[in-house]
């Protein structure tokens, strides 16, 4: 496996202003998926929906090296990514609580949020289905002569996926501006990586496309974003593309109808202990930062949620009488 | 300007391309081999090698790469080598591409074409043969193409490219050599517009593709006898011409439906209830016939693809014996 290059580097992650952000990032996504969470539990929304609590670090840490104009395609746990994105989480809550006021109108729900002005070409209901659409954006960049990058976010199950394949082996073969993230959660729903895999490092699999395979701790989020860091500036340079395990763990269900059979309480408590956030935030105070500064930027985002929590309860139930207009785009939207 | 079927595929490919340059091409052989069935000829030694990209036998991939092009401002067009091979690609084709301007809240749309040869007649057997244009107009969210003439071909294509929409051409296989008169200004030709390809007074024959021939031959046959047929050409599955059916069906009271692909769930089924719904049911005179693929899978051996196919002999003999038992006379 290659090794990120520090020289490489131009900034350092865990400088204090990019740490602070990162706590913030962090806290946002969890808070945002508690309230998610708290709302499904009470059955006050219908549906599913994949929680990304305990996985933070990987959006905020790549999310994190992106630049203007660059994109990503998220997954079917995709709320962290919008939201590291700077995703408008009243129009995320909106649309999980199915209003006209939702990012997609209450058409979408969890599974389909997509915010192509930050760059998220969408979320994606099936494994690994935005791993071709993301390659395909990467080779759109290449036609155009633009130095964008393109992050495809996947789970561990999306490496079994034939598209993730085809995908990759094109990036390979074209050396596209193409940034592969395995976000390594240990389940694909209850099949465990150690059941689904006969490798050891996911990141192995890279070398069946000829590219860089990275492993990094996904619970450090300054050893996520240093390791996204290269890859990306790498396949910004014409580089070519990598691919990034980031191993972490999600402390909740696959969804909301996981009762945890195949897994232990104690095993999902050792992982707790090495929480993402709480990690960022001694390095905080490590650096001086006074924790009640830190606590004071909870509740902020604590009231920040609980507002689009209101904003979204507060919104309209869509009319289906747009709904067959919807289908289609109108010949205007393709208009030279 | 006269030109082949498939010569007047590669000229709308060669407008277009020329005019707009987000406009590229990927899929299998189509660069220096000219693809499978020679559409592609010449393109790649005037487009270059990026606009015209051979790709490795990964249809979900480079449809899926053709959606996420189409997301960042690109119009590509991806031929599947023989139609049959979307059934790798469909999730992207279903899942993907139709659903994400309404699923993200119109917030996206996929200006992306997929085209390909399809149909039976070449003794390609089962996996190579195959009219799959019922699946796709299943699902909200594709346009689905079938031209019959090189002009169609060409016109309807051109509108392909520029609709903010994925849309699927089927360009059938014994078609790519037929000869005709084509257009030249590079205006394109309207989706969803049929086409009374034979005017006539005692049934309405609505088919589409290839079957447009067969149907026509069958019609001159039938008119030796006395009987006058009108031949609907669909020209697009999706959208339906509905109104040009039904107006048709007010006029002769007679419907027969022709095609190719199997008749069980077949877009004949489709327009017969369509049609049944509609104010022409007031109407009809008779019940409705449909001559289609028999209910199997594409058979290998000259005698029996030919079964498989509605032949013109099939197409003169069930009409006949239809009008026959109707009365028409």
């Amino acid at each position: 496996m290659a090794k990120p290059d520090p020289a490489n580097f131009t900034e350092e992650a865990a400088s204090l202003p990019r740490a602070l952000d990162y706590f913030r990032t962090m806290w946002r996504i969890r808070r945002f998926d508690e309230t998610i969470d708290e709302l499904f539990a009470s059955g006050q929304v219908h549906g599913t929906t994949h929680l990304y609590i305990g996985e933070e670090a990987v959006a905020a840490g790549v999310i994190g090296e992106l630049q203007a104009g660059d994109v990503i395609t998220s997954t079917h746990r995709g709320h962290g990514h919008n939201i590291a994105l700077g995703g408008d989480i009243r129009a995320m809550m909106a649309e999980l609580l199915g209003r006209t006021t939702g990012y997609c109108a209450g058409r979408g729900g969890s599974m389909h949020i997509a915010d192509q002005n930050l760059g998220n070409l969408g979320a994606n209901g099936i494994v690994a289905g935005g791993v071709p659409i993301a390659v395909g954006a990467g080779l759109g960049f290449h036609l155009q002569g633009r130095a964008q990058v393109v992050v495809a976010f996947a789970g561990d199950g999306a490496l079994n996926e034939g598209g993730f394949h085809e995908a990759a082996n094109l990036a390979a073969i074209w050396k596209l501006p193409v940034v592969f993230v395995v976000e390594n959660n240990q389940y694909g729903m209850s099949g465990s990586v150690h059941e689904m895999f006969a490798l050891s490092h996911l990141a192995d699999r890279a070398a069946a496309y000829g590219i860089p395979g990275l492993m990094v701790d996904g619970q450090d989020v300054f050893a996520v974003a240093e390791t996204a860091r290269y890859a990306i500036l790498k396949a910004r340079q014409g580089g070519g593309p990598s691919l990034i395990e980031a191993v972490t763990y999600r402390y909740k269900g696959h969804s909301k109808s996981d009762a945890n059979r195949y897994r232990t309480r104690e095993e999902i408590q050792n992982w707790r202990k090495r929480d993402p956030i709480e990690r960022v935030r001694a390095h905080l105070e490590g650096e001086g930062v006074e924790a009640a500064a830190l606590d004071a930027m909870v509740a902020e985002v604590r009231a920040e949620v609980a507002a689009a929590l209101r904003f979204a309860e507060e919104s309209p139930w869509p009319t289906p009488d747009t709904l067959l207009d919807a289908v289609w785009a109108p010949a205007e939207e393709g208009a030279d | 300007m006269e030109m082949t079927y498939a010569a007047a595929v590669r000229y709308a490919l060669e407008q277009e391309m020329e005019r707009d340059p987000r406009v590229f091409i990927m899929g299998e052989d189509i660069g220096v081999y000219g693809g499978a069935f020679g559409v592609t000829m010449g393109l790649v030694e005037r487009f270059g090698k990026e606009r015209v990209r051979d790709t490795p036998i990964a249809e979900e991939g480079i449809v899926g790469a053709g959606i996420g092009a189409s997301l960042v401002g690109m119009r590509p067009i991806v031929e599947i080598q023989f139609s049959d091979f979307i059934m790798n690609a469909m999730d992207q084709v279903v899942n993907q591409a139709a659903k994400i301007h309404f699923m993200f809240g119109g917030r996206m749309h996929v200006p992306l074409v997929i085209r390909g040869p399809a149909g039976a007649g070449t003794g390609a057997a089962a996996q190579h043969s195959q009219s799959l244009e019922a699946w796709f107009h299943h699902v909200p969210g594709l346009k689905v193409v079938m031209p019959a003439t090189p002009d169609d071909a060409r016109g309807l294509l051109l509108a392909a490219i520029r609709d903010p929409n994925p849309v699927i051409m089927f360009e059938h296989k014994l078609l790519y050599k037929m000869k005709g008169e084509v257009e030249e200004s590079g205006e394109a030709l309207p989706l969803g517009q049929a086409r009374i390809a034979r005017p006539g007074r005692d049934a309405t024959l609505v088919t589409y593709s290839f079957m447009v021939h067969r149907v026509l031959e069958a019609a001159t046959l039938l008119a030796g006898e006395g009987w006058d047929i009108e031949v609907i050409d669909l020209r697009t599955i999706v959208p339906m011409d509905l109104a040009t059916v039904t107006a048709s069906v007010g006029r002769t009271g007679r419907l027969a439906v022709c095609h190719e692909a199997v008749g069980r769930g077949g877009i004949g089924g489709e327009i017969a209830a369509r049609v049944w719904e509609s104010e022409a049911f007031d109407f009809l005179d008779a019940p409705l016939l449909r001559i289609t693929g028999l209910d199997t899978p594409v058979p290998y051996s000259p005698p029996l693809e030919q079964a498989f196919m509605p032949s013109v002999e099939r197409i003169h003999d069930s009409v006949k014996s239809w009008l026959t038992r109707e009365g028409a006379h």
